[in-house]
This record gives structure tokens, C-alpha cells and sequence, in this order.
């Protein structure tokens, strides 16, 4: 499968933007960094919203800039569907107005269609009469989406789209753009500093910090590398695709099991067989040398130690546990790793405190 | 009202209506280069669009007159080409009103393009507009008041000039004789009651005008609940 090449180079007043990837052009990629790591810019250097230099910008076989040969497509010649972080839409026009909008300028056959299927995925077709202001945050955010969806685009580039909205109103959002992705064939890149979304949303993930990748490649390895996972600081945690195989109906629990072990999940309506992705944040992982008993803890597997890092606080530590197939990251003190006396190799028990379906 | 009278208003509306057109043409684009451009052409540009606020209309028109009277470079220019000379003209008279006006219909439209920030149009340009496309459909559109204010501020404005008009226009009734001239003579000759006509009624319009302007920046900022 072609992938979209995004190689630049950006000065900035305090640090470079220097990136150079390859990026699958199928699912989510999501870009994550914390606050002026150069996401956004990476972003909209792709969109040829900003001028990037010595770059090469390709999507499969169509190259949007390319500083060897002097090439530039300017963005309106880009196939690709923008949507910004704050509202964008059209305030002369209402919400049909501004889905014309795109439709009329698109070059391709197919916009009528994609259009149509995105007011459909999108739930705005009894919006279509009002005016921007007449909208919820998660609303016009929506509209946004369907208008960039409706210019056909190869791509659809996505920055902070939840970023101006508060936590009530993402619930808005978040379950239109999973529907997106799993039922529409447009790859997307999205650009968050939210682990939250990170967690629900990725495939790919591409982690920056102060304008330079960390870590690029399938979200759940990346989550589980060390190193970035000192960058995602507080939220850092592991990723794990598992299916829902037994339900404890009278203590409302289901056990989910992934390559490598099980863990039980308070259980909110889940069917055996259903697919699951779970999150496990560090700070919820604890390691015993010995099989627990007698503990509240209700999720316990042995593993073995595979990587240990310091983490941002001097009297922390971040380690990366294997059971079986699958990774874990738990975050502990330096005197208990100390004490404990582990090291890479070593054979422990992780106990799971808290366990979060993200989808 | 006597013929006279009429003349004037009529000539007065016509010389108005003439600048606001021309004006709306040429303020628009050099309204929107001097809101985007970042060429350090843009400060002079904008001090050489300012300057007509600050100068008095005799100097103004004194140079207009050098430059169109058969003597100055427009006007021999203008003879070669057939048209005769433009001072004491029409077409003199609305040149003059043209640059006299000149930033009362640039600087609202400068101010309302500036207001919309670069991302209106970056917006558009990721919904396949081309940046001449995109300011017709997004910039002129989302402007509009701007537009409305520069539209009526040059349309009163030269309805209340009078002393380049009678720099460059004379006095000549029908032709070059505006209310305000038209004015002007009246008090010359000791015919208040015309004057007062016409003077009173010159208020009025002003008035209406601003009043209207101030209630059309109302409804624009008014916001949505």
C-alpha cells in the first residue's frame, strides 16, 4: 500500500521542525505532542497552508511539494479536506450554504455521494437549515468535517478538532469520528494533544516534541515504547486489542482477553465475541514479586521486566512488562524498584488497578 | 425651488453616485493589498491614501488644477487625445471628489478586511477556492459591512465637499454646481431664505445618513444568543 511521505524542515524561534515520515494511508494517524511541539505546523505545511523548506510532500503517487524540483501545488490544488481547530464555518452562509461550498468547487464525480454519506455518518441532516451561530460547538465541528468531507479529499487532515470544545461536548464528537473511520475509507491524520482521544482514535501514532519525532509506528507498540511514553508524562499507558470472551452477570464484569492474558472489565453492556480496545494507564500498574492473594485487586498476571526508564520525576520510574505476547507499562517509585530488586529479565506479577474500554 | 436649485441637486446626486461607483472599484483592491501585503510599499501607500484627510481642499485642489489645467501633464495629455482639458468639467469635478474621498472608502474596508484574519480565506482554500475565487465568495461577502460603510461614507462625503469642487469646478450651473456651491452663492448674493433651504436640508441628510450607519453597525454586532 502507498503511504504519504511528509519530509520538512521549518524554522522556528525556539526550536527546528524537522520531521521526515512515512505514513500508512489507511485508519487514524494521530500526532501527538504537547503544546508548540510543532504539530499543527506539521500539519498545515501537508495542507500548503504554511511553506515548509527542503520538503517533499507526497500522497502515494501525487507530490504536493518538492523543494529538489522546485515544485509547490498550492493548497485549493491539494486533494485534501482540512478541518481547524476553532470554528471555521462560513458565517454568511448557513449550514447547506457551506457544504455547497465545497461541493461546487470539487473537482471529483464523487463529492454528491460523499456528501450525502457524510451528513448521513455525521447526524446533521436536520441542520441544514440553521446558521453557524444557531450551533452547538460539537455541532459546527461536525458540519466542519462533512464540508471538508464533501471536496472528496485523499486525505483528511484534522487539527485539535476537539480542542475548543469542553468534555460533555467531545462526547458529541468522538463516537461520529470512530463511525468515520470505520465505515469510511479516507485516511486521516489528527493532530491531538489529548491521550484520551490518542487512545480512542489511533492506529498510527506519531509522537513530537519540541519539533522532532519521538516515536512513530502502530499506536499500540508506540504507546508501550518507553521512551515516548516519558513524553505522554501523566496519561502514559498501554493500548491492547482484545475480545470480550465471559460475562459475570451478577457482579456486572466481563473478562476480556488479549494476547498474553485476560483482565476483568466492569462491564457496560458488552456481548461475548465483541472486540474491545482497553487502556491501562502506568499509574494504575502496580508489580509484586509473588502472586497477590487476598488482595481487592481483581486483575493479576505474571510477566517479565523487558524495560525500565527514568521517568520525569527523580523519584519515579517507568517499566515496560511483557505478558505473554502483549505490553504493559507500570509507573513506580525508585525505592520500590530498589527494594523489589528488579531488573530487566526478572519475573514478576503485575496487578491492574483500573481498566478503561476506549471503545 | 427654482430651476437653479434643482440643477444643483441633481447634479450634486449624479457627481455622488459617479464617485461611490468608481470609488468601490478601485478602494476594494487597494483596501485588500494594503490588509494583506507585508511589502514595505505599505506604509507609504497607506500615508499617500491618508493624505487627502489631512490636507485642506484649496491645496488639494490647487494641484489637481496644475495637473489638469491645460498647462499640467494630465491635461495636455487629455488634449492630445481629444478630450479637452478637465479642469472646469465633470469628469474634473469627479476625479477631485474620487481622491478627495479616497480614504473614506479605503479604511472601513481596510479595517473590515483585516478583521477577518488570514483564516476565512486559508478555509477556503482547503475547500478548492483559488484565491480569486475565495475573495469574491468569502472575503467581499464576510466584508460587507465594511462595504456598506465605505459605500455611504463616500457617498455623503462628497455630497459635503465644497472647497475642492470649487478649486477644480468653478461655479458653473449645471455643470460643476453642486449644493454646496450652490450654497455658498446664495449667501454671496444675500439670499438667506435659499440658503437656509438648502443648508437645513443638507443637516438632515447628514444626519440621516450617520444615524443610519450607526444603527446598520448595530444590527452587524449584534450576537446570536
Amino acid at each position: 500500500m502507498s503511504d504519504m511521505i511528509v519530509r520538512l524542515n521549518l524554522p522556528r524561534t525556539d526550536f527546528a521542525l524537522q520531521v521526515d515520515l512515512s505514513l500508512p494511508l489507511h485508519g487514524i494517524t494521530v500526532l501527538f505532542g504537547a503544546s508548540g511541539s510543532g504539530k499543527t505546523s506539521v500539519l498545515r505545511c501537508v495542507a500548503g497552508l504554511e511553506k515548509a523548506r527542503d520538503a517533499r510532500i507526497a500522497i502515494g503517487e501525487e507530490v504536493w511539494q518538492d523543494d529538489a524540483k522546485g515544485l509547490f501545488v498550492p493548497t485549493h490544488q491539494r486533494a485534501m479536506g482540512y478541518v481547524f481547530q476553532e470554528a471555521s464555518l462560513f458565517t454568511h452562509l448557513d449550514v447547506m450554504g457551506n457544504l455547497r461550498y465545497a461541493l461546487k468547487r470539487s473537482r471529483s464525480a464523487q463529492s454528491g455521494k460523499s456528501l450525502e454519506t457524510a451528513i448521513e455518518l455525521l447526524g446533521i441532516a436536520h441542520l441544514l437549515q440553521r446558521q453557524p451561530a444557531q450551533l452547538s460547538g460539537g455541532e459546527r465541528q461536525r458540519v466542519a468535517i462533512a464540508r471538508a468531507l464533501a471536496t472528496d479529499p485523499r486525505v483528511l487532515l484534522l487539527d485539535e478538532p476537539m480542542a475548543a470544545l469542553d468534555q460533555a461536548r467531545k462526547q458529541d464528537i468522538l463516537p461520529w469520528l470512530e463511525r468515520l473511520r470505520d465505515e469510511l475509507h479516507i485516511p486521516m491524520v489528527y493532530v491531538t494533544h489529548s491521550s484520551d482521544e490518542l487512545a480512542r482514535l489511533a492506529d498510527h501514532l506519531v509522537v513530537l516534541d519540541r519539533g522532532k519525532v519521538q516515536a512513530a509506528g502502530p499506536a499500540q507498540a508506540v504507546m508501550t515504547a518507553i521512551e515516548p511514553a516519558v513524553v505522554v508524562g501523566q496519561d502514559a499507558g498501554a493500548l491492547l486489542q482484545g475480545q470480550v470472551v465471559a460475562i459475570d452477570a451478577p457482579w456486572h464484569l466481563a473478562q476480556v482477553s488479549f494476547p498474553g492474558g485476560a483482565l476483568w472489565v466492569r462491564d457496560s453492556g458488552l456481548k461475548v465475541g465483541q472486540a474491545v480496545r482497553l487502556r491501562v494507564l502506568a499509574q494504575d500498574v502496580s508489580l509484586t514479586t509473588e502472586e497477590p492473594r487476598n488482595t481487592s485487586i481483581q486483575n493479576h498476571l505474571p510477566c517479565v521486566v523487558d524495560a525500565i526508564a527514568a521517568d520525569a520525576h527523580a523519584s519515579q520510574c517507568l517499566i515496560r512488562v511483557r505478558c505473554g505476547e502483549s505490553f504493559l507499562l507500570a509507573r513506580i517509585t525508585r525505592r520500590a524498584l530498589a527494594v523489589l530488586n528488579l531488573q530487566v529479565g526478572s519475573v514478576a506479577w503485575v496487578q491492574v488497578k483500573s481498566v478503561a474500554i476506549v471503545q | 425651488m427654482d430651476h437653479e436649485t434643482l440643477q444643483a441637486i441633481w447634479l450634486t446626486l449624479q457627481l455622488a453616485t459617479a464617485t461611490t461607483l468608481v470609488l468601490l472599484t478601485v478602494a476594494t483592491p487597494l483596501a485588500w493589498w494594503l490588509s494583506q501585503t507585508q511589502s514595505p510599499w505599505r506604509a507609504p501607500v497607506g500615508a499617500l491614501v491618508t493624505l487627502p484627510l489631512v490636507l485642506p481642499p484649496s491645496v488639494l485642489g490647487f494641484y489637481l488644477l496644475v495637473v489638469m489645467g491645460p498647462q499640467g501633464p494630465l491635461g495636455q495629455m487629455t488634449q492630445a487625445l481629444g478630450w479637452g482639458v478637465l479642469s472646469f468639467s465633470f469628469t474634473g469635478l469627479l476625479i477631485g471628489s474620487v481622491i478627495f474621498s479616497l480614504p473614506f472608502a479605503v479604511q472601513p474596508l481596510q479595517h473590515a478586511f483585516e478583521a477577518l484574519g488570514p483564516r476565512p480565506m486559508e478555509v477556503a482554500a482547503t475547500l478548492r477556492a483559488s484565491p480569486l475565487d475565495a475573495f469574491f465568495s468569502v472575503a467581499l461577502p464576510q466584508a460587507q459591512s465594511g462595504l456598506i460603510t465605505a459605500a455611504i461614507l463616500s457617498f455623503a462625503h462628497t455630497v459635503g465637499e465644497f472647497g475642492v469642487v470649487l478649486m477644480i469646478g468653478g461655479n458653473i450651473p449645471g455643470q460643476t454646481r453642486v449644493v454646496s456651491t450652490q450654497i455658498y452663492g446664495h449667501v454671496e448674493a444675500m439670499e438667506y431664505t435659499q440658503a437656509h433651504w438648502l443648508a437645513g436640508g443638507m443637516v438632515l441628510f447628514s444626519f440621516a445618513v450617520l444615524m443610519g450607519l450607526a444603527l446598520l453597525k448595530n444590527r452587524h454586532s449584534r450576537v446570536w444568543p
